[in-house]
This record gives structure tokens, C-alpha cells and sequence, in this order.
């Protein structure tokens, strides 16, 4: 038998039906929900007279929408819009029979949190959302992917997919990381070698030592931002650290179903002398502190490094550059740790879990936020505020000057009313800078936990090293 | 779904890399519970002032350009996050076809649910049709989908690869659900065969 990589396997375990042109129907163990991208694939099931076919495997909760200040069971703290949204998915979720974490439950999240929180992402599954962030749940070895509503309603109708098969890509992180530089840096690394569309048509495996030395809460951050590389999917190996995340999570298997789980999973490697039809390989020792400084993800940049010369690109960047310099209010030749701040947001799919809080309270022991800073820290889910007001997190938070919110999508998409005016500037730990991104005529510079709270501190863009 | 089988119309040019979903509908219009009546609010923030005044220059808003049914575009066309809102706003205002030499993986499927064909070139072909769909509403570009040909407004015709089942989908107008209703049967000895091999699923 040919050897295979671990996305290989995960695929061939799941083709429920192959047709002569190669197209699958690819089986889905998990499919999770949201209240943006689910209301008309419901309708549709309505209108069709069609069922969830395996409403056990159907996980939603409201997160994009809803409010994270103390005082949001309250509706009024709601646009009429959004509570239309969250009472659909309430009602949703009733009728159709699924798995829900309403509002008012202490363990409602971002979605990408509450998954693998409840122990519902597994290593060796298929996981879909609506969401192109669903990449995140590639961390525990399982193949997890973004899909549009067309397809949600497809996979609640029949828990498949149509798929066809993408490529392999390898992206290898050797070495080790140097202090201040955490997984956010290493997936913005990536993509910053890669480009946005550099891992279209792929599915990318990372390893490496440095992969292997990261909690499963910084492979979330690693694999989060595949999809930033153009990647549906990313996926890392499961091992130890896996098994230990996963062991005791309320759906998890127990007992003689966890060892059987267990022996299967260990299965779960990428064979040697396997196929990969694209090689990425860094140094762990090379990654920097980054920032992004443009409007696309690919524009990441070492802190110690100036806004760069459009000129200094090629094609149709060149123009893309400029218009991110303009949309930015930089100028060229400017460092990076000149340009000053006035937001700051700790939170998202990509950085709201606990040890995302641990590094930036870290940072904010006996400190103060710079006069007039709004900065805010927004946990992925009810359970990872609970823990960092237990470990005394939350009121390094607090006395530093954060907002200590609630749990939801906040101001990383905006789409409830944490969002930026035109022209603030924000550092923020989520994973897009697009134009418009937190708020129209809004400028949002992504960074790591560490380094958010760096420049929180001192009002700029800041080496996180130097307060360290 | 409505079919796709030859178009011919104004295209617009839009000549910028890894225009994202949330330049094509930003997030304050996925509150909707709908699919229909976001193409007015496609493109938002490029093509509306803050007081909802039109701005003149943006493509859309050029007479030329107001009826366009093609849009010709930069690099990594539709990436970002999976908002199907994103072909719907296209489609609802009346844009059936886009070219460019990439697409984000996730935005290219979504066209193909909504009856709008996403057309990959090469570089130096892409840049010619940019060129002719600057000469505006007198350039008129034509798609045939059964062969697989653009043909610019100076009678140059190219060729395009796709998938063929999506092809077919698309040429005939096809519901997945109900394609995939088919072979029910299969699904059904998937999840009793998993239920034996993997049954923590």
C-alpha cells in the first residue's frame, strides 16, 4: 500500500460514495452552527419538507451576533436585526432537534471554541461549519473545513458533502521559537511566505518541532489561520497532548470507548516517504514578533521592521500596496513601532482561549493601559472567562484598564456593536485586516495576545520583547 | 437553481488583488434570515459614501458600468470568510460570471450554488479581457459554457477548464440536495459501517 498522509487517511475513512469523475460524497461527523450562515439553510430544509438527518452530530450556537457587554440579557442591548438572528438559531435548534448552547448557558462561545471546549472535535473527524475559521478544529488531527450555507444545507439534509480531493502541502517549523514569539506568530509567519492565495487548493499539514512543542490551544491559533494562507484546512498530527486535551471532555468517549478511540487515532500519522505536492519548511529561530501592516493577512512584517515601498512589489501588489498604505494612514520608511494606537482587542477564534490570556496578562501584571486606550478582552467561551477569573487573570485585566467582557465574535468581524469608528486604530489578536474589517474607514493591525497587551501599555506598536 | 448556459454582457473591470468577501457585502448585511435584495448593498463600502450618496468613480456606479453582467477581476478573487452572502449579493445584481486567474476555494464552490460561473485564466489572457472591459459598455464579452470559450470584444476566444460535474450542475440548473438524495442508500451503510469501526463518532 502506497503511503499515505494523514490528510489521505482522513479522507478515505469518510468517502461514502466515489463517482467515475472522482467527485465524493465525503461523510460529515460533525457538524457545527452558527446564527449568520444557518438561517436560510433552514428555510430551505423547511421549504423541502427535509429533516436534519443526524441531528446528534449537530452542534449550534449564537456567537457572530450577540452582544458581550455584562448587561446583554438584556435584548434591548441587541439591534432588531441581530435578535432576529439569535432567536432563529433558538428556535432552529429546538425544531430540528440539535445540540444547543443558548446565550444564557456559561458555556456559549465562539463556535471554534465550543467545539473542541466540549470535547465534540475529535482527532480523525470530519468537522464543517459555516465559517471559514472551521480550520481551527484541524488541530486535533481531524479535517475540519469552511463551507457556505448552499452547503450547510446539504450537510444538515444528508451529513455529507460533494467534494473532490485537494492537494497535500507541508509546512515544516523546525527548530525552536524564541522568547516573546508564540503559534500567532508562526501561522502569520506562514502566510506572510505563502501569500493569501498560496495555499489554495490545498490542505495543509503542519509539523515540525516547534508544532510538536505547542499546546493544543496555540495549534488552534496555527491551524485557525490556514484559510488566511488560502487553505480551507489545516491539520496537525495528534499525539499526547491531544489525547490529554481530549480526555475527560464531557463528549468525549470514556471507558473502553476511549481506548478503542485511542488505538485508532494513534493510526493517525502522515506515513513516511508519503506524497506532498508542495514543501514549506521555516525556522523556528527566523519568526519574529510580527505585525501586519496592510489590508491583507500577507502583509506581515517583523516589528522591528518600516512600513514598506509599494515599489518594492511585484504586479498587481504594487497597486494593492499603495492603496493599503493610503487606507492605513502609513507612510513609507515609517517603523512600525512608531505608529500609535488608540484600540485594543483581546479575543476571537483565533486567540480568546486561556493561554492566549495567560500571555497578555503576563505582560499587564502592575500595569496600566496608556490614558485614553479602549481595550477590551472578549473570552471564547463562558468557561474560559470562568477559568481566568478562578486563576486571577481577569483582574490583571480589570486593574490594567481592560473592559473584562462576555463571550462571542466581538469586534473581530463586528457584527454586534464592538466595532472601530472610521480612522481608529486597533491592534487586535484576530486574524483578518481587511478593509473595513472591525468597522468601515476602521485600521486593524493583528498581533499576538503578548504583543496586543504590549501596545496596549504603551499606546503604539511595541516589541513585546522590550517589556519582557 | 437558475441554469448557466451562455452569457453575453458588459464586463466590469475591477483591476485590484484578493478583493475579500467583506469588500463584496460587509458584515452589517448578513443580518439577514434571507437570501435575496443584498445586491444593493453589494460592493458597500467601495461604492457608497457614509451618507449613502453613490461614489462616482467607483466602477459600478459609471454609467458604463451600471448593467454589467461580468466582472473581470484581480488575483485571489473572493477570499476571506465563507459568506455565501457574497454570491448572493452578486448574483441579485445581476452579475452571472466572474474572471480571474485564482478564486478563494470556498467563494468558488459557493458560485456554483447560485448559478454564477467562476471563470479562471491565465494572467496575460485575464489582462486582455481587463483591457477590453475598460473600453466599457461597447465592449461586450461573450461565455459559452457547453464549450468552455470567453470571446473578448475583439473576436479573441479563449478556452476555460472546470470541473465537469459542476458543469453539468450549472448547465442544467441541478439542486445538489436532490442529486445527492440519490444515493441515500450509501450514506446509510457509511454511518451503520462506522457505527461498527469508529463508533465514539
Amino acid at each position: 500500500m502506497s503511503p499515505k498522509t494523514i490528510y489521505d487517511k482522513i479522507w478515505d475513512a469518510h468517502v461514502a460514495h466515489e463517482a467515475d469523475d472522482g467527485t465524493c460524497l465525503l461523510y460529515i461527523d460533525r457538524h457545527l452552527v452558527h446564527e449568520v450562515t444557518s438561517p436560510q439553510a433552514f428555510e430551505g430544509l423547511r421549504t423541502s419538507g427535509r429533516k436534519v438527518r443526524a441531528p446528534d452530530k449537530t452542534i449550534a450556537v449564537p456567537d457572530h451576533n450577540v452582544p458581550t457587554t455584562l448587561d446583554r440579557a438584556n435584548a434591548a442591548t441587541m439591534t432588531e436585526d441581530s435578535r432576529i438572528q439569535v432567536e432563529a438559531l433558538d428556535k432552529n435548534a429546538k425544531d430540528f432537534g440539535l445540540h444547543y448552547y443558548p446565550v444564557s448557558d456559561v458555556r456559549q462561545g465562539v463556535v471554534h471554541i465550543v467545539g473542541p471546549e466540549q470535547g465534540w472535535t475529535l482527532p480523525g473527524m470530519t468537522v464543517v461549519c459555516g465559517d471559514s475559521h472551521t480550520a481551527t478544529h484541524g488541530a486535533f488531527g481531524s479535517l475540519a473545513h469552511g463551507i457556505g450555507t448552499s452547503e450547510v444545507e446539504h450537510v444538515l439534509a444528508t451529513q455529507t458533502l460533494i467534494q473532490k480531493k485537494s492537494k497535500n502541502m507541508k509546512v515544516e517549523i523546525t527548530g525552536k521559537l524564541a522568547p516573546g514569539v508564540t503559534a500567532k506568530d508562526v501561522t502569520m509567519a506562514v502566510i506572510g511566505l505563502t501569500g493569501t492565495a498560496g495555499g489554495t487548493g490545498y490542505v495543509i499539514e503542519y509539523c515540525g518541532s516547534v508544532i510538536e512543542s505547542l499546546s493544543m490551544e496555540g495549534r488552534m491559533t496555527v491551524c485557525n489561520m490556514a484559510i488566511e494562507g488560502g487553505a480551507r484546512a489545516g491539520l496537525i498530527a495528534p499525539d499526547q497532548t491531544t489525547y490529554d486535551y481530549c480526555n475527560g471532555r464531557p463528549h468525549a468517549p470514556k471507558g473502553a470507548a476511549w481506548e478503542a478511540a485511542l488505538t485508532y487515532w494513534k493510526t493517525l500519522f502522515t506515513d513516511e516517504g508519503a506524497h506532498f505536492d508542495k514543501v514549506l519548511t521555516i525556522k523556528g529561530e527566523d519568526i519574529a514578533p510580527l505585525v501586519t501592516w496592510g489590508t491583507s493577512p500577507e502583509d506581515v512584517l517583523a516589528i522591528t521592521d518600516v512600513v514598506p515601498d509599494p515599489a518594492s512589489f511585484e504586479g498587481g501588489k504594487v497597486g494593492a500596496a499603495q492603496r493599503s498604505i493610503d487606507y492605513m494612514g502609513l507612510t513609507v520608511g515609517q517603523k512600525l513601532t512608531d505608529i500609535e494606537i488608540d484600540t485594543v482587542f483581546i479575543g476571537s477564534c483565533t486567540n480568546g482561549r486561556i493561554e492566549d490570556f495567560r500571555a497578555a496578562a503576563a505582560i499587564l501584571k502592575g500595569k496600566k493601559i496608556k490614558d485614553g486606550m479602549r481595550a477590551m478582552v472578549v473570552p471564547g467561551s463562558g468557561l474560559v472567562r470562568a477559568q481566568a477569573e478562578e486563576e486571577g487573570i481577569a483582574q490583571v485585566f480589570i486593574d490594567a484598564g481592560f473592559e473584562w467582557r462576555l463571550a462571542g465574535c466581538s469586534m473581530c468581524l463586528a457584527m454586534n456593536p464592538d466595532q472601530l469608528k472610521p480612522g481608529e486604530r486597533c491592534a487586535a489578536t484576530s486574524n483578518r485586516n481587511f478593509e473595513g474589517r472591525q468597522g468601515r474607514g476602521g485600521r486593524t493591525h493583528l498581533v499576538s495576545p503578548a504583543m496586543a497587551a504590549a501596545a496596549a501599555i504603551t499606546g503604539r506598536l511595541t516589541d513585546v520583547r522590550d517589556l519582557m | 437553481m437558475e441554469k448557466f448556459t451562455s452569457l453575453s454582457g458588459i464586463a466590469a473591470p475591477m483591476d485590484l488583488v484578493n478583493i475579500d468577501t467583506d469588500m463584496i457585502i460587509p458584515k452589517q448585511f448578513l443580518k439577514t434570515i434571507k437570501r435575496s435584495g443584498l445586491g444593493v448593498n453589494l460592493f458597500d463600502e467601495m461604492r457608497y459614501n457614509l451618507d449613502g450618496s453613490e461614489i462616482s468613480d467607483f466602477v459600478l456606479n459609471q454609467p458604463a458600468y451600471r448593467d454589467a453582467s461580468i466582472l473581470v477581476a484581480g488575483d485571489n478573487f473572493g477570499c476571506g470568510s465563507s459568506r455565501e452572502h457574497a454570491p448572493w449579493a452578486i448574483a441579485d445584481f445581476g452579475i452571472r460570471c466572474v474572471i480571474s486567474t485564482s478564486f478563494a476555494d470556498i467563494f468558488y464552490n459557493n458560485c456554483f450554488k447560485n448559478g454564477i460561473l467562476p471563470i479562471v485564466l491565465p494572467e496575460d489572457q485575464r489582462d486582455a479581457l481587463m483591457k477590453d472591459a475598460e473600453n466599457g459598455a461597447n465592449a461586450r464579452i461573450e461565455i459559452d459554457l457547453e464549450t468552455q470559450t470567453v470571446t473578448g470584444a475583439g473576436g479573441e476566444t479563449y478556452h476555460f477548464e472546470l470541473d465537469a460535474f459542476k458543469k453539468h450542475c450549472l448547465m442544467n440548473g441541478l439542486d445538489d440536495i436532490g442529486l445527492t438524495m440519490e444515493k441515500v442508500t450509501y450514506i446509510g451503510t457509511f454511518e451503520a459501517a462506522t457505527a461498527t469501526s469508529r463508533p465514539w463518532v
